[in-house]
């Protein structure tokens, strides 16, 4: 078996994100690991999972408090050459996203990206073309980073074991971390936690029966159905494209919320689609949506060419006024 | 100071397509491959149109594109894309589909760009789009960055700023729908784009003819990328889902809300 690090970082807070555990439980499929974490209060997050770990190494302080590629590239470098792993396991966080390809050129090495298993023989499974067929391969180049995706497997249960080695981190870097902009939590309409998530389309700023466009009203029953129920929001690309010329049309959508080929692939287990076509740039952002429902008010969309459980051929608008009231 | 602003993009089948995998010599291919219309990949696409906006803004800059793709299919994009805004192209003559290797690729764009006479690496942004509409890897613009010496990188950018200081105000996407927001005091930077926030700029064919006068005489002398793999494939397979969609019609708008209702909530 080759030596395995599993690398992990924190979260601003200093704990471990629920993708660290995830990683963590994949690794403990393929037998012995070492272990690694970077980032703030990263000794005691590793201690919290060390069990069973062959080593556990952390990087923390200053440098690495935030999320930044020159720091981080050179701390990952680190805790790996340390390790003496061949194979290093880490979350497919936007922050390793970022670092880590990097670390992997400068050790001459590879990586790989949005593995969403890994077999006992170290091969791996990861989509192409946008989710639109799956691959299972290996390589031969070391070190190979593999980066497994946020919501592929179920988190592990933290066991604490050892205390960390501590290494140090020193690096001159031009940038410097600001801060986050977020929406006000009232406003926040991308909850990656949420059990539903709730897909609007261009149909809502179409012209309805009455020859008119609704778009306040529709703006209205989106948001209050999103923010009562919690559920995350996300948008088809004509949509977003709208708003983004300016035109007066849902405000709170931005090219975050766009599910797709070109957008995101969202982890929920229901998903939503309102007003919207079922086109297959859109669906395939849907992939990983495990239950699907759509309305429309055209049977012949395309959520009816079996991409959807069911397809209510309704008026939107209605149906979420109706809803509005049950929920 | 003007930039230097380098775009790295590839091509990707048109996204209305069927895409089908099949086994090749060479390893796993689409079927049809070099008949399926393409376009330029979307992510790098945004990364051009706010290279376009950045030179427009900063007088002097100048925007190279470095691709990698089988030269007939870059010419014909490029006949859309070159309509768009001035720039120059550094082609190579490779395949350009998804299952070729990131780390070779990487190695070939950095070895282009470090070929490119006179560039001034200190005045250098050097762009790409996120992630590629066919790899899907989300690794090739930090490996370039990284042979190239570039140590200040950034993915997933939604915007760029330059302050009154001549740094780079930066926002990245991180996760839950926020931004992080970084100032880099000076070039040289990586920024791996996600969609910005800049429509697609219209045609005008007076910049298409312009560039394509240019633009030729590349294409013709594009040297081969001569592209390594790591990888290898056991298999390549659709997804084999398709569901049993059940249309529900002429029903009341309370009653589907009555069913929507009890499968949220269950
Ligand atoms: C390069 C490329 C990349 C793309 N990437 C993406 C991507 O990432 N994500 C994405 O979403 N799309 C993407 N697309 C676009 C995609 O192909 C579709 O065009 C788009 O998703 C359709 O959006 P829509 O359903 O919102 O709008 P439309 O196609 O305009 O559909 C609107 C729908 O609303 C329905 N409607 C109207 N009024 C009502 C009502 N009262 N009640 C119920 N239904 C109603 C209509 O029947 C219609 O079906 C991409 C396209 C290309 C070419």
């Amino acid at each position: 078996m080759e030596p395995i690090l599993v690398l992990l970082h924190t979260t601003d807070e200093g704990a471990l994100p629920k993708a660290a555990l995830e990683t963590l439980a994949v690794a403990q499929t393929l037998g012995t690991y070492h272990l690694a974490v970077l980032g703030a209060n990263a000794a005691a997050a590793a201690q919290s999972v060390s069990a069973g770990a062959l080593s556990v190494r952390a990087i923390e302080g200053d440098a690495v408090a935030v999320s930044r590629y020159a720091t981080d590239a050179v701390a990952a470098q680190a805790l790996a050459t340390a390790s003496g792993a061949t194979v290093i396991l880490a979350p497919c966080t936007l922050r390793f996203q970022r670092a880590l390809p990097g670390v992997a050129a400068r050790l001459n090495g590879a990586c790989d990206t949005h593995v969403v298993a890994v077999d006992p023989d170290l091969s791996i499974h990861r989509w192409y073309y946008r989710q639109r067929m799956e691959a299972t391969q290996s390589r031969t180049a070391r070190p190979w980073f593999v980066l497994i995706e946020p919501g592929a497997a179920d988190p592990c249960a933290a066991q604490p074991g050892a205390a960390a080695e501590v290494l140090p981190c020193a690096v001159e870097t031009r940038t410097e971390v600001i801060g986050y902009q977020s929406p006000n939590a009232d406003q926040q309409t991308i909850r990656p936690d949420a059990q539903l998530l709730f897909v609007a389309g261009a149909g809502w700023t179409k012209k309805q029966k009455d020859g008119q466009t609704h778009t306040d009203e529709a703006g209205s029953l989106i948001l209050n159905f999103v923010q009562h129920n919690k559920t995350s929001l996300g948008s088809s690309k004509s949509l977003v494209d709208l708003s983004g010329e300016g035109q007066a049309v849902l405000p709170f959508l931005t090219h975050l919320h766009q599910v797709g080929q070109t957008g995101s692939t969202p982890r929920h287990r229901k998903g939503l689609s309102t007003c919207c076509h079922g086109e297959e740039p859109h669906v395939v952002g849907w992939r990983f949506i495990n239950e699907r429902r759509a309305i429309n008010l055209d049977a012949a969309c395309g959520w009816a060419r079996g991409k959807a459980d069911v397809l209510y051929v309704a008026d939107a608008f209605e149906v979420m006024r109706e809803l509005a009231k049950l929920l | 100071m003007p930039y230097q602003i380098i775009v790295c993009g590839g091509l990707a089948p048109d996204p209305l397509q069927t895409l089908e995998p099949v086994t090749t010599p060479a390893g796993p291919g689409l079927k049809n491959e070099l008949m399926l219309p393409a376009v330029f990949d979307p992510w790098a696409g945004h990364a051009l149109y706010e290279a376009a906006n950045l030179a427009k803004n900063v007088p002097g800059s100048v925007i190279k594109v470095v691709s990698i793709a089988p030269k007939a299919k870059l010419q014909q994009v490029m006949m859309t894309v070159a309509q768009k805004l001035p720039f120059e192209l550094v082609p190579l003559d490779g395949p350009g589909g998804g299952f070729t290797d990131s780390a070779s690729v990487a190695t070939a764009l950095a070895d282009a760009i470090a070929a490119i006479p006179g560039l001034d690496k200190s005045q250098m942004l050097l762009f790409g789009g996120w992630e590629s509409a066919t790899r899907g890897a989300g690794v090739v613009m930090q490996m370039v960055g990284e042979k190239l010496g570039i140590t200040e990188q950034f993915l997933a950018v939604d915007e760029l700023k330059v302050d009154e200081s001549g740094a780079l105000i930066i926002k990245e996407r991180v996760e839950g729908g926020r931004h992080q927001v970084s100032k880099c005091a000076a070039p040289p930077a990586v920024l791996a784009w996600a969609t910005g926030n800049l429509p697609e700029p219209s045609n005008h064919p007076q910049t298409g003819m312009a560039n394509m006068r240019a633009m030729m005489p590349a294409l013709q002398k594009a040297k081969a990328a001569a592209l390594t793999s790591t990888l290898s494939y056991a298999s390549v397979a659709l997804p084999a889902v398709t569901r049993q969609t059940k249309i529900v019609k002429d029903v009341p708008a309370a009653q589907i809300a009555q069913e929507l209702a009890d499968w949220i909530k269950q």
